[in-house]
């Protein structure tokens, strides 16, 4: 679980369409880029702010921000047959506002196994005041998600991926900020 | 005695009512009273330092009863699980042994292991307390490829290396000075893949401890009941074995892999106490891929040298194999004396050698499956063999047959210890080929060439060895048990028959064949014959059934225990015809002399109230024998495969199968051809499907079926399946066994054929249609 989570943890940062998406018998490997209606400043500080990813993460029941550059989460998340609850820790590292940072995640999810993984984000300016994000993620997962959602998780990440941008779009929006997306518990 | 129940007849499985219409009694199907639930924590590592395990949380969980782990059955003196035959390095050194606790206390090794157990009221409850034990682990790195353990760091603390011993057998000076002379050597290497044993049922356990009398029960799904009650006694030592009895029941395929002594049913069974409650643990089927021993892993180099006339000169196998992260019970034995031993095959390669480095890596333990080291020795065999019949431009059959021992050879004393004492190979090589139509395979392949398909043909000219044997010897080696088994037969007063053998039927259908052989050899009706097996508790002693031992060696114990009856009852009998004991004659169930006859119900139940009977005699008639076979049994046969392989897809259809073997004597021929066709389908399954695949960080990614490929019913073809009969000529009855020749002789058969249709050499098992589909185009 930890693993997948962690993708999806990845995914949630990084990815709107996954472009690449790869999986050998040695981890997962997805990169992608999306197009956010918003400015890199924005964009920015909406990926730092726990409120907003605790907003778009489905299944996110808690997101506190430990120190500056640390967070940790709870998220309920289902790959396949694995469903559980995972904890979340999450560090931004080589933090180069507004322009790149990386995200590195590990995921516990006690009987469901593991995860740890890091994405590689870039923020570019896309023109018309929109942000062009590309992410490269990597990671590996282990226990019964290995076991029995191997084949699932990049199908999984790339779903999540999608739910998160497809929320955080609203999030930050400027011509929806005023009514954010609410999402289902 | 009678045509239609005696040897030789096909007669249905008397068992198969109750499995085919849900009546088995399995032990998931047990339920005692007051019985809590099981569930086992296991390692999500490969490998992992345990820092702490909190179980505060679990505790909290309405109906919990219990955390237990690898600190508390460490403090309770719970023994390791030992390993049952100790092998010798070449230089005379003891294996060395990695300790094996049953839960692990410090450090996983692989994933899956367990290292704690949660009981509870339900078993809803207990896998939810499962989910909030809370275990903190330090990831350590992990050793997985076979080829690259003995040189990558240790796994184990306090080892030097991951070798757990570099065996040899053979003289390898010889065997290298005729290959340096050989007119052609042929080199290959080799992977025998490793496979995942999925019996249809789950390994399980159900214990019970009654504190008025300090007794335990273990009701579980073992293969050989005695030696798992002998082990938790003598080494792991929960209870000694008058407070500890062991019943299999019905047991749902094992295939070896519950031969062995595993941690969960040792941990259940002590934790009973612990908790005062019985215990029931059955694995989910995610579990049997973590934690049911493997079978196979050996990654191989071998040389064959053949002088100008093609004939074997030498062989030279070195060999690699993957023991998993502990040595299991007979994990040890399996890549040594049942592998370097079987190197010689049918043929009369006067020198051979072999060397295997048992390696440690952190993956679940190794150990015997279907076959165990003479699946992997034929391979080596087999495919080197077709090989060089390619290089030497030689016909593939034509080749093993100018090699084969003949039958004025035996018997024969093979360069690798064994002793074959009888075969007629040639017989069985003629039978297949004959059935095979191998005169027409030209004819097939054009047609198939027609239709875009490449059709190959492939050979596969096993031997095994059967009824490990004998027990002085097989101890001498290092084997830990004896190696005989125990039959007993009562006959009750009123004529009828109980048999108990120490041999165990999961799934091969002793109550039908061994009430075949007692009823045919006592002349009582079939009817009348019980087979009991499965319980210490009622069975005296047993080593249970492996290796293809049950009918060799259990059947041979029961012709012993019959024929002291028939002496006993003569001497019966002939005080009551007044006749002089050696006047009387046994025949079809009745004592005879002279015109006087008397059945076996009418002597029995003067054993049992005798009013006229000879003063010197004890009364009753029940007779206990132990046989110990003075040699191996040596099944060998000739197996063709056929294969047509899809360009477009790379898909390969098995098309055509024939296997002619030579069992000795067949007491039940339906039940024979069943266990060959299981054994042909487990080897398709091997040469074309299945993979237990292991990541680079240890990862188990072939852990559910959506990812292992079982072989299913369109995979294989109507099989072909005949026999010859050379009897064995040391036991009773003349048989061999016949439970592993078909997943031994297969694979190799299946890859020759693939290989050929390819025109390649560099295929690896299993030729999945990705693997197959690149070679065809040179990727």
């Amino acid at each position: 679980m930890d693993l997948g989570a962690r993708k999806l943890y990845l995914g949630y940062l990084i990815p709107g369409v996954a472009k690449t998406g790869r999986q050998s018998g040695d981890g997962m490997e997805q990169s992608g880029e999306h197009r956010i209606p918003a400015d890199r400043a924005t964009v920015w500080r909406s990926l730092n702010d726990p409120a907003v990813l605790a907003r778009c993460i489905d299944g996110c029941q808690s997101m506190e921000r430990l120190a500056d550059n640390r967070f940790a989460a709870t998220v309920k998340a289902r790959i396949g047959p694995v469903r559980a609850t995972f904890d979340v820790a999450l560090t931004l590292a080589r933090m180069r506002p507004p322009e790149s940072y990386v995200l590195e995640a590990e995921v516990k999810g006690k009987a469901a196994g593991f995860g740890k993984g890091s994405a590689e984000v870039a923020l570019a300016d896309a023109g018309d005041g929109a942000t062009l994000l590309s992410y490269r993620v990597v990671g590996r997962v282990g226990g019964k998600l290995a076991q029995i959602g191997a084949r699932l998780i990049n199908g999984a990440a790339r779903k999540m991926a999608d739910d998160f941008f497809s929320a955080f779009h609203e999030a930050v929006d400027p011509a929806r900020s005023r009514t954010p997306a609410t999402n289902p518990p | 005695m009678s045509a239609e129940t005696g040897i030789g007849a096909a007669v249905k499985r008397r068992e198969d009512l109750r499995f085919i219409t849900g009546q088995g009694n399995y032990t998931d199907d047990l339920n005692v009273p007051g019985q809590a639930y099981g569930v086992f924590l296991r390692s999500p590592y490969a490998r992992a330092r345990i820092n702490a395990v909190d179980a505060a949380d679990a505790l909290q969980v309405e109906g919990a009863l219990a955390v237990f782990t690898g600190q508390d059955t460490a403090a309770d003196g719970l023994g390791d699980l030992p390993c049952g035959w100790l092998v010798k390095s070449r230089d005379g050194s003891d294996m060395v042994s990695a300790p094996h606790p049953p839960l692990a206390v410090s450090q996983v090794n692989y994933v899956g292991e367990p290292y704690g157990l949660v009981v509870a009221e339900s078993l809803a409850a207990a896998r939810q307390a499962a989910e909030r034990v809370d275990a903190d682990f330090e990831e350590l790195t992990p050793v997985v490829a076979t080829a690259r353990a003995a040189q990558a760091s240790p796994i184990h603390q306090g080892l030097e290396d991951n070798l757990a011993y570099d065996w040899e057998l053979g003289d390898e000076a010889a065997t290298d000075a005729a290959l340096s002379a050989a007119v052609h050597v042929t080199r290959l290497d080799l992977t025998n893949n490793r496979l995942i044993p999925n019996a249809i049922e789950p390994r399980a356990a159900l214990a019970t401890f009654d504190p008025t009398n300090g007794e335990y029960q273990l009701r579980t799904t073992s293969q050989n009941p005695h030696l798992e009650r002998l082990v938790l006694s003598a080494f792991v030592q929960i209870a000694p074995e008058h407070k500890l009895r062991v019943v299999a029941p019905d047991v749902g395929g094992g295939f070896g892999s519950k031969i062995f002594v595993y941690a969960e049913e040792t941990v259940v069974t002590w934790a009973a106490a612990k908790v005062g409650r019985p215990i029931k643990w059955t694995a989910q089927r995610s579990e049997s891929f973590l934690a049911d021993a493997h079978g196979r892993d050996h990654v191989t180099h071998a040389e064959l040298g053949l002088d100008e006339a093609g004939r074997f000169t030498a062989l030279k196998v070195s060999t690699t194999a993957n023991l998993g992260a502990y040595l299991s019970t007979f994990g040890s034995s399996v890549p040594t004396y049942l592998y370097g031993t079987l190197l010689a095959g049918q043929y009369k390669t006067p020198n051979i050698h072999v060397r295997t480095h048992g390696v440690y890596t952190n993956t679940a333990p190794v150990d015997a499956y279907r076959g165990a080291g003479r699946p992997e020795a034929t391979f080596v065999v087999e495919r080197i063999i077709e090989a060089a019949a390619r290089e030497t431009g030689r016909d593939p059959a034509e080749l093993r047959r100018l090699n084969m021992i003949a039958p004025e050879d035996f018997p024969y004393q093979t360069p690798v210890a064994l002793v074959y004492d009888t075969g007629n190979y040639q017989a069985s090589l003629d039978k297949a080929l004959r059935l095979a139509d191998y005169a027409g395979f030209g004819q097939r392949r054009a047609a198939s060439q027609a239709a875009g398909k490449r059709r190959g043909i492939g050979f596969s000219c096993y031997i095994e060895a059967c009824g490990l044997a004998p027990s002085q010897l097989a101890i001498q080696l290092g084997a830990g048990v004896g190696l005989y088994e125990s039959g007993e037969i009562r006959v009750n007063p009123t004529g009828s028959v109980t048999v108990f053998t120490g041999s165990h039927s999961h799934g091969q259908g002793h109550e039908t064949t061994f009430a075949q052989v007692v009823s045919d050899k006592l002349g009582v009706p079939f009817d009348d014959v019980e087979v009991v097996h499965g319980d210490t508790g009622r069975v005296e002693f047993g080593l249970g059934t492996y290796g293809s031992r049950s009918l060799a060696v259990g059947g041979s114990a029961l012709i012993c225990a019959s024929d002291k009856i028939i002496a006993k009852g003569t001497r019966i009998a002939a005080h009551m015809m007044q006749a002089e004991p050696d006047s009387v004659a046994f025949e079809a169930g009745a004592f005879i002399s002279g015109n006087q006859r008397l059945t076996l119900q009418e002597v029995a139940f003067a054993a049992y109230v005798p009013a006229d009977y000879p003063p010197d005699l004890e009364p009753g008639l029940s007779e206990k024998a132990f046989y110990d076979p003075e040699n191996f049994t040596y099944p060998a046969g000739a197996h063709i495969a056929e294969v047509e392989v899809d360009e477009a897809t790379g898909v390969v259809q098995l098309a055509n199968f024939v296997a002619v073997d030579d069992f000795g004597h067949v007491i039940n021929p339906m039940i024979v051809d069943g266990q060959v066709h299981g054994g042909l389908a487990q080897g398709a399954g091997q040469a074309l499907l299945e993979h237990g695949i292991y990541d680079a960080d240890g990862q188990l990614t072939t852990g559910s079926y959506m990812d292992y490929c079982m072989p299913r019913a369109d995979d294989v073809p109507d099989f072909t399946v005949d026999t010859t009969v050379t009897p064995c000529t040391h036991n009773p009855l003349g048989v061999k066994g016949c439970g592993e020749a078909g997943a031994i002789g297969s694979p190799a058969a299946i890859i020759n054929a693939v290989t050929d249709a390819l025109g390649t050499e560099d295929i690896t098992m299993p030729a999945t249609p990705e693997q197959v589909w690149r070679k065809l185009r040179g990727l």
